[in-house]
């Protein structure tokens, strides 16, 4: 069923727009680079940018940079948060019940589907920013932020590894779409509450008065995948990160679990 | 003919027989009850569908029908009461029972932007007992079943009403069934298809399913039922097979006459009260042991009375599912 339920999400027009999409923004950076002949105004812009034109790979981490704050999060809220809702919206839910999917089950195999699609999206950007980097810049050894360089399979294996993190960063808020997408027969009303939290997240991440609370947002170790590229590769804030979105996964997985297996499935 | 619930539901002796008394019920609610706030939608529901029946579900739009059966396929919770399919409680054994239950709950429901095979496909992957190698030939006969062949590849967004509501039929198709519960099948299609729901239903029937159906308009399903139950407001009004509802009509004498005043006292003498009718002509109702027709045409003729027209009425069923439900179809609450 959880392949059936893969092939279900990854084979609608919608899933593949948005991936789509999240693989334009590198694509995009790298050929405005190209074309503008190189990432100029001294250093600003996101980081990693103004490492692409003399190494191509490095169009993989500014994807990743700039898709990370709201495009993968809308991505990801688009998934989850029609997961249970979208199903209810159009009826299929009740058919899908007295099939009988199972509960649990069905549950279970939604929210795997979103795990998958949550590492791919992130891989999507990462592997189109690789495609379009070797493809426009010269590809070589790769400086990290402290400084040095390493090898370019060192170098890519990093890249793998910061791609898989951020997607897994994405499952805080994915566990917390599909929660309230447990709630409601309204799939746009779903996305729109997730989307509503992400934002609440990052505001109460800037408000520095708050700053006791914010090693408990789920959006505020989302730029730690970058420790990734330093040469010797800080882990604490990245092993932080993860623990606190898997508390997020199982926090609100229970809840969505709790309040599923015990809804009248009324629509 | 028992109104209200039947004998073998109504005490609560009745929830612990033997293994065969239960078997032969496909359906068995006792007690159903759900609430939603204080409104009582499906109130103390005792439901007994026999094995092997055609069960005609009846009741205006808002009656409940939808509620039982969203209960019946444990989908929504009861406020109170139980629920027995094929003999097994639900909700607790749904994923046992289910797979031999095929369904149709309020209106078929499937992806907009899948074909017609594809959606078949999609729900046959969800659960047990789909086997991937059969999937296609079982497609094939469903679609086929339901005379949806030539759609299969068109996207169901693209369907009319009719023919989404075929496609649910050929989803509860899908696997062999057991029982069959089908909620206002015919909704949304032409006469012809109507008729090919009733001839599909009877040969369900014949191939030993249990077919329980659902529906507001008793003509539609009348004659393919062997049981019938009429809810309203909640409550069921009545239930038993057809002919017990047939003996519970009271037939009408109708005669056509200008001459009411000659005619109304040699009716009285058989006993029969007339009534004069508004264009002319007297009706008369007929009791469980009605004098001969025959008798009573002559004894009028003799008297000198000219008639035009003489009929014995039987109300149609249609007409008796009025009388229990109340005046129309509108909407009950």
């Amino acid at each position: 069923m959880l392949l059936a339920e893969l092939a279900h999400l990854f084979r609608r027009r919608r899933t593949l727009a948005l991936l789509v999409a999240l693989a334009l923004v590198p694509i995009g950076i790298a050929v405005a680079l190209k074309v503008s002949g190189g990432p100029g105004g001294g250093g600003e812009g996101p980081t990693f940018l103004n490492q692409v034109t003399n190494n191509g790979v490095f169009a993989s981490l500014v994807g990743l940079t700039v898709t990370l704050p709201v495009f993968l999060p809308l991505a990801t809220a688009i998934v989850a948060g029609d997961a249970i809702a979208g199903e209810a919206g159009l009826g299929t839910l009740r058919y899908l019940m007295i099939r009988p999917a199972g509960r649990s089950r069905l549950l279970a195999v939604k929210a795997a589907t979103i795990v998958v699609f949550c590492v791919v999206a992130a891989l999507v950007v990462s592997v189109a920013g690789l495609a379009v980097g070797t493809a426009l810049f010269p590809v070589g050894r790769v400086t990290t932020l402290s400084g040095d360089t390493i090898a370019l399979g060192d170098g890519m294996v990093r890249i793998a590894a910061a791609s898989g993190v951020v997607g897994l960063s994405l499952l805080g808020l994915a566990a917390i779409g599909f929660f309230i997408s447990t709630f409601t027969d309204v799939a746009i009303g779903a996305m729109a509450g997730t989307l509503g939290v992400l934002v609440l997240s990052g505001v109460l991440d800037a408000v520095p008065q708050l700053s006791s609370i914010h090693p408990w947002l789920f959006t505020h170790g989302w730029l730690t995948f970058s420790d990734l590229l330093r040469t010797d590769v800080n882990w604490t804030g990245i092993e932080h990160n993860l623990a606190l979105q898997a508390g997020y996964v199982v926090v609100f997985g229970s809840a969505a679990w709790a309040r599923f297996t015990t809804r009248d499935v009324l629509a | 003919m028992t109104l209200a619930a039947p004998a073998d539901a109504s005490t609560s002796s009745a929830w612990a027989p033997g293994p065969v008394a239960r078997d032969a019920l496909a359906i068995r609610t006792g007690g159903l009850t759900k609430r939603f706030g204080d409104v009582a939608v499906v109130d103390d529901l005792d439901l007994a569908v026999p094995e092997g029946s055609v069960f005609g579900f009846l009741g205006p739009n808002g009656s409940g029908k939808t509620t039982t059966i969203r209960m019946l396929l444990g989908l929504i919770s009861a406020s109170a009461g139980r629920v027995e399919l094929l003999g097994r409680p639900v909700p607790d054994d749904v994923a046992s029972i289910l797979p031999s239950v095929g369904a149709l709950v309020e209106g078929p429901a499937f992806y907009p932007w899948l074909t017609g095979r594809q959606n078949l496909a999609r729900i046959d992957a969800a659960g047990p007992h789909g086997e991937r190698a059969t999937r296609r030939a079982r497609i094939d006969v469903a679609l086929e079943r339901v005379g949806l062949t030539a759609a299969a590849g068109k996207a169901f967004r693209a369907y009319s009403l009719g023919m989404k509501q075929r496609l649910g039929l050929a989803n509860a198709l899908l696997r062999p069934r057991r029982l069959l519960i089908l909620d206002e099948p015919t909704n949304g299609m032409d006469p012809q298809g109507t008729r090919e729901i009733r001839h599909l239903v009877r040969q369900l029937a014949g191939e030993g399913t249990t077919v329980f159906l659902s529906s507001h308009l008793l003509s539609e399903i009348d004659q393919v039922c062997t049981h019938v139950a009429v809810m309203n407001l909640g409550r069921l009004v009545m239930q038993g097979s057809l002919p017990e509802l047939r003996a519970t009509t009271v037939a009408r004498l109708r005669v056509d006459t200008p001459d009411d005043s000659l005619a109304g006292p040699v009716l009285a003498r058989f006993g029969l009260q007339a009534t004069p009718e508004a264009g002319g002509g007297l009706v008369a109702q007929l009791p469980a042991e009605p004098p001969a027709a025959e008798e009573l045409c002559r004894a009028l003729v003799d008297a000198g009375v000219r008639v035009r027209g003489f009929v014995v009425e039987r109300p149609s069923l249609e007409d008796t599912f009025v009388a229990l439900t109340g005046e129309g179809f509108d909407v009950a609450r």
